[in-house]
């Protein structure tokens, strides 16, 4: 926003200046051609008789007796009264110096009031203070006009510079009151010599283009307002990040995000597999797979068996199993089987293309950011305040956030310096690294061994409470012990707290692969059991059904009604328990987190916070403490949480919505606790800039979880009686169906081709030889970079140092200089107030106009204008005359000693 | 008009009393306009502004040029700058005296350079002589701590305060004389990705 605002400033600035100067140009030229037609002219316009009269006293002074020093006062004092009169009437007709200023509306400036004049008149005894210098001008002027060309010529320059002058007046950095009157002193000056001007239609058009200029940047403004505040808790979020730095508002954006990926599986799947089979399906009760079995009718409404996600839960929309595997459905004809697989299918596709995405827009992101490294400090020292926060709350936060972005810039900063002891450090991380491999070992060997008899003790009869759950009770002790074994261990490498968060999910992200192993292995036992039990009730439930219709004892004319639903014998739907396995894990993981929470930190919280007054030792400051926010745990929560989402939505397709549920809650409730409840951590460290190691956790997980997918679609044979693929030899044949049902032949043809492994093989190998050549190319465009930032760095080095050297010279320099115009300061002391500003003014317009001189010039007028009130002194005069060729309009304006000769 | 004030709220009343003199006012104001990046209306209102800071004070006829001054304690505490730590340091830049009490041209002046319209340049110059806490036209070590304990409102302790003043000055001073210069603050706020954004009051 910052950009185009200035952009637009400059833009309208500069349209001013330049139609400043057009207008100027095209009235020098007709001047200069008739500079005598010019004054009668004016005469006759003048309202007051007489004012006639200097005129034509001017234009007689061109006599050569006009050198004479009387009369040269007497013609001063009458410029000076003229120039009283026209201030008095310059309300109507200054338009040839305001027109630049287009809101002018005419009738205002006509109405000139009473009070109006007596504003005036009080100006103008300021004016009087500054006498010599206007009648200095006027001396030089009428002495000009008559004598020369170039005496002329450099009147028309003065007029312009005068018009540049008001034109970027509201840009000077002078009091309103030196303002006004600068303002008004180069108003009559360009009226006076530039006669009357073509005006009226560029000042409406400019006031026209002010007008929307001044709309657009309000309007962007307030776009951009509603821009943010369509974010959703991003005041949440900054208002953590203010307090606890940017790595804990790392998680709750990773957060954010997750949850906007969910929402997108979240309407994929519902609008296209569970709206379709709700409302076009069939109705619940009408087939044996959307029916509550006999045996279970009783209890399937009790809470604690919904809860377990059985009875009506197990047979609802939700899972796999309720799913028909009727080719189409419903009037649209909707194929909901095909659609079921691709929409699996699209699931990890979207996920993955929207991971790797986002991880190739962080790269971009983080390469574009160069200079603020150079100023990192002073950024945050001179423009991290916001001076538009107008509300208490804000302020307090933004006290909190600068103070703690300090903070990260001083942790950056002091481990960037620390170099002490290179090897030293060098073997504790290597010893650590071995420590934490032996123990990532031992836990992933003690997992083994586990699964591996609890596996025997599966077969085993009356096995105790202990052998049954051995293996979650090994995992959970793993997991609460591990975390904080790994970071005591990594105390001793010494990291950065960024680089040691992210060694800490690594490590930690190993172990719980170990967790994903041992459930992904208890549930393929799970579904080869049931597929083993598979043919026999198949055969069971042909038989029933057989017996059913054709047993005896009935009257055989008339045709038996068909066997309730409720009472088909039916398999066990490996699919359905995969998916309940996944809902339940979900679910219980969320509880299980909140109740961390709860008791981890909000009671502890209260606790420390209330029993301190009755305590033996300092509570708060001593061991129980507050909690600081665990973010690598909780980030790698998200992460495997979402590993499991991804797994089993394929199964289950209402998981998504639970999971939605799930990241909406725990928003709310985390940003609550962090705030309640936990502390700052130690030393607050700022994110890296893009979060892409959380990205690449990410996306190993769901790799991960694309795997046993995989695998199960492609080579497990679907259920005979539940969900859309039923009937079928594997849940894939459904594209064929379709291709081969629905699709032209010669589609068919190409599918066929194209699955030919002689193409795919190729195709294959092509992608590998574009992934490595884009490699390599990324990889020597990075070091390009990486060159090219060393080589600024080292630019700006010089050029330190070179300005170091040479502002040194000059402030040499300027002590000389000094010495020498010491007797003018006491006699130009006079004009010192007012010129103090301008002189410093100057040094800024000089910047502002060339980059190039400033270096030099700059240096030299700078130390000078801090001791000399006046910058214009003769003494200086030379060489800061040459240095800036385009300071004039300041120098026509305040310093008018240019025109009077160097005493 | 004194038993008026004390019978309706003093907004109102001047809001009233406005519409009737408001024709002459623009008049007036309208040459504060070449000076501002305000419109002529705009200038009104904070002409408005400015009387409901001290409606005893100010006149609402303004067309005699009265030389009053609003002090400080009503400058400071507008809900635009009363959450500014440098509040205190904007009102003297823009005084007269550099005491801190406004007269109405120091008080235009004061929000024309604050304003969203007014250029990169003209803003570091100001913020420059904020910044310079003792005026001496430079910014030195010192003015770089009272920075920054207004900023952090001394939650840093010194070491951490020396450090970051130490660094601003690694940074950006151009010269190596120790302190920030004009030059040097103007060349480092050039290079600011968000210093028009926030160096802004909107009013």
């Amino acid at each position: 926003m910052s950009h185009q605002l200035k952009g637009q400033g400059e833009e309208g600035g500069g349209g001013t200046r330049g139609r400043a100067r057009s207008g100027s140009l095209g009235t020098g030229d007709r001047s200069r051609r008739s500079p005598s037609m010019k004054r009668p002219h004016r005469a006759e316009k003048a309202p007051v008789p007489r004012r006639a009269q200097p005129g034509q006293k001017k234009r007689t002074g061109g006599s050569p007796g006009s050198g004479s020093p009387r009369r040269k006062q007497a013609e001063r004092r009458g410029r000076r009264e003229l120039l009283g009169d026209r201030e008095r009437g310059s309300a109507e007709k200054t338009c040839g110096g305001r027109r630049k200023d287009g809101r002018a509306s005419l009738r205002e400036q006509r109405a000139p009031s009473k009070k109006e004049k007596e504003v005036r008149r009080k100006e103008e005894m300021w004016k009087q203070l500054k006498k010599h210098r206007s009648s200095s001008v006027a001396s030089s002027t009428s002495s000009g006009e008559s004598l020369s060309e170039e005496e002329l010529a450099r009147i028309l320059e003065q007029v312009e510079d005068k018009k540049k002058l008001i034109a970027s007046m509201r840009s000077k950095p002078w009091p309103m009151a030196r303002k006004l009157a600068e303002l008004r002193e180069a108003q009559e000056f360009v009226e006076k010599y530039e006669g009357a001007l073509g005006k009226g239609k560029g000042k409406r058009l400019y006031a026209y283009r002010m007008l929307m200029a001044k709309k657009w940047v309000k309007f962007k403004r307030d776009f951009h307002n509603f821009k943010t505040q369509c974010i959703p808790w991003e005041m949440k979020i900054k208002d953590i990040e203010s307090h606890f730095g940017s790595s804990v508002a790392s998680y709750f954006i990773f957060l954010r995000w997750m949850y906007g990926v969910n929402l997108v599986l979240f309407g994929l799947i519902f609008g296209l597999v569970i709206i379709p089979e709700v409302l076009m399906g069939m109705p619940y009760g009408s087939i044996p797979r959307k029916t509550v079995p006999r045996a279970e009718e009783e209890k399937a409404m009790d809470f604690s068996v919904l809860w377990d996600f059985e009875g009506y839960m197990k047979y609802s929309a939700l899972f796999y199993g309720y799913y028909n595997n009727q080719r189409t459905i419903g009037w649209l004809r909707y194929r909901l089987p095909m659609a079921y697989f691709m929409v699996g299918v699209s699931v990890f596709g979207y996920s993955l293309m929207i991971v790797i995405r986002s991880m190739a827009s962080n790269n971009q992101g983080s390469t574009s950011e160069g200079e603020s490294d150079n100023f990192t400090f002073s950024f945050k020292m001179f423009t991290s305040w916001d001076y538009l926060i107008g509300n208490s709350e804000t302020a307090d936060n933004k006290y909190a956030s600068i103070t703690t972005s300090f903070k990260e810039s001083i942790v950056d900063e002091q481990e960037s310096n620390k170099e002490e002891n290179v090897h030293l450090t060098r073997f504790l991380r290597v010893l650590a690294n071995f420590l934490i491999i032996c123990c990532l070992c031992g836990s992933g060997y003690l997992i083994y061994f586990v699964v591996k008899r609890s596996q025997e003790f599966s077969k085993m009869q009356n096995v105790s409470w202990y052998e049954r759950n051995e293996v979650e009770i090994v995992m959970s002790l793993l997991g609460m012990f591990c975390p904080p074994l790994f970071e005591t261990i990594a105390a001793l490498e010494n990291y950065h707290p960024r680089i040691g968060l992210k060694w800490q999910l690594g490590r930690i992200f190993a172990l719980f692969l170990g967790n994903l192993y041992t459930f992904l292995l208890a549930l393929m036992d799970d579904i080869q059991l049931k597929l083993s039990n598979e043919e026999t009730i198949k055969n069971i439930t042909h038989w029933t059904l057989f017996h059913y219709y054709n047993s005896s004892g009935w009257n055989e004319s008339v045709p038996r009604p068909p066997l309730h639903p409720a009472d088909v014998p039916r398999g066990s739907c490996w699919e359905t328990a995969v998916g309940i396995e996944f809902m339940r894990l979900t679910v219980s993981d969320m509880l299980v987190t909140y109740i961390t929470i709860l008791l981890g930190d909000f009671l502890r919280a209260c606790f420390v916070r209330f029993m301190n007054y009755c305590w033996c030792w300092d509570l708060e400051a001593g061991f129980p403490s507050y909690a600081e926010f665990d973010i690598s745990g909780n980030v790698l929560g998200l992460i495997f949480n979402q590993g499991m989402i991804w797994m089993g939505s394929f199964y289950a397709p209402g998981l998504v919505g639970i999971n939605v549920l799930r990241l909406l809650t725990s928003m709310y409730f985390q940003c609550w606790a962090v705030m309640s409840s936990n502390v700052p951590h130690e030393r607050v460290f700022k994110a890296s800039r893009s979060n892409n190691f959380y990205m690449g956790l990410l996306l190993l997980v769901l790799f991960l979880s694309l795997l046993p997918v995989a695998y199960t679609i492609m080579s497990l044979p679907p259920s005979f009686d539940c969900g859309p693929f039923s009937g079928k030899n594997r849940m894939y044949d459904v594209i064929q169906e379709t291709v081969e049902n629905d699709f032209p032949t010669f589609l068919g043809k190409i599918f066929a081709f194209l699955a030919n492994p002689g193409l795919i093989i190729p195709a294959i190998l092509l992608m590998f030889l574009a992934i490595y050549y884009l490699n390599s190319v990324s990889k020597s465009l990075s070091r390009a970079n990486a060159q090219l930032r060393k080589k600024i760095q080292a630019l700006r080095e010089v050029e330190k140092s070179h300005k170091s050297v040479k502002g040194r010279a000059t402030a040499r320099d300027s002590e000389d200089t000094d010495k020498n115009n010491s007797k003018n300061d006491t006699q130009l002391t006079k004009e010192g107030t007012a010129h103090h500003s301008a002189s410093q003014s100057l040094t800024l317009d000089q910047k502002a106009q060339g980059p190039g001189a400033s270096s030099s010039a700059g240096k030299t007028v700078l130390p000078a204008s801090q001791h000399l009130p006046v910058s214009r002194a003769p003494g200086v005069r030379p060489d800061s005359g040459q240095a800036r060729p385009q300071a004039h309009p300041w120098r026509s304006t305040s310093g008018k000693r240019a025109w009077r000769p160097p005493h | 008009m004194s038993l008026l004030y004390h019978m309706t709220s003093p907004s109102v009343l001047s809001r009233i009393l406005a519409r009737s003199i408001s024709l002459r006012q623009s008049a007036l104001f309208s040459k504060n306009k070449d000076c501002t990046f305000f419109t002529r209306k705009e200038i009104m209102r904070l002409f408005y502004r400015y009387q409901d800071l001290a409606p005893q004070l100010v006149p609402l006829d303004y067309t005699s040029c009265p030389d009053v001054k609003v002090p400080y304690e009503l400058i400071g505490s507008m809900p635009e700058l009363k959450d500014n730590p440098f509040r205190q340091r904007i009102a003297q830049v823009f005084s007269e005296d550099g005491d801190g009490h406004m007269t109405l041209d120091n008080f235009l002046d004061m929000f024309s350079v604050m304003s969203e319209m007014a250029p990169r340049d003209l803003k570091a110059y100001y913020a420059f002589k904020i910044y310079d806490f003792n005026n001496d036209d430079y910014i030195c070590a010192w003015d770089l701590e009272q920075t920054v304990t207004k900023l952090t409102r001394g939650e840093l302790s010194t070491e951490e305060v020396s450090l970051i003043c130490e660094k601003v000055l690694d940074e950006a001073d151009g010269d190596h004389d120790g302190r920030l210069s004009l030059e040097d603050f103007q060349n480092m706020i050039l290079r600011a990705p968000d210093f028009l954004s926030t160096f802004h009051i909107r009013i």
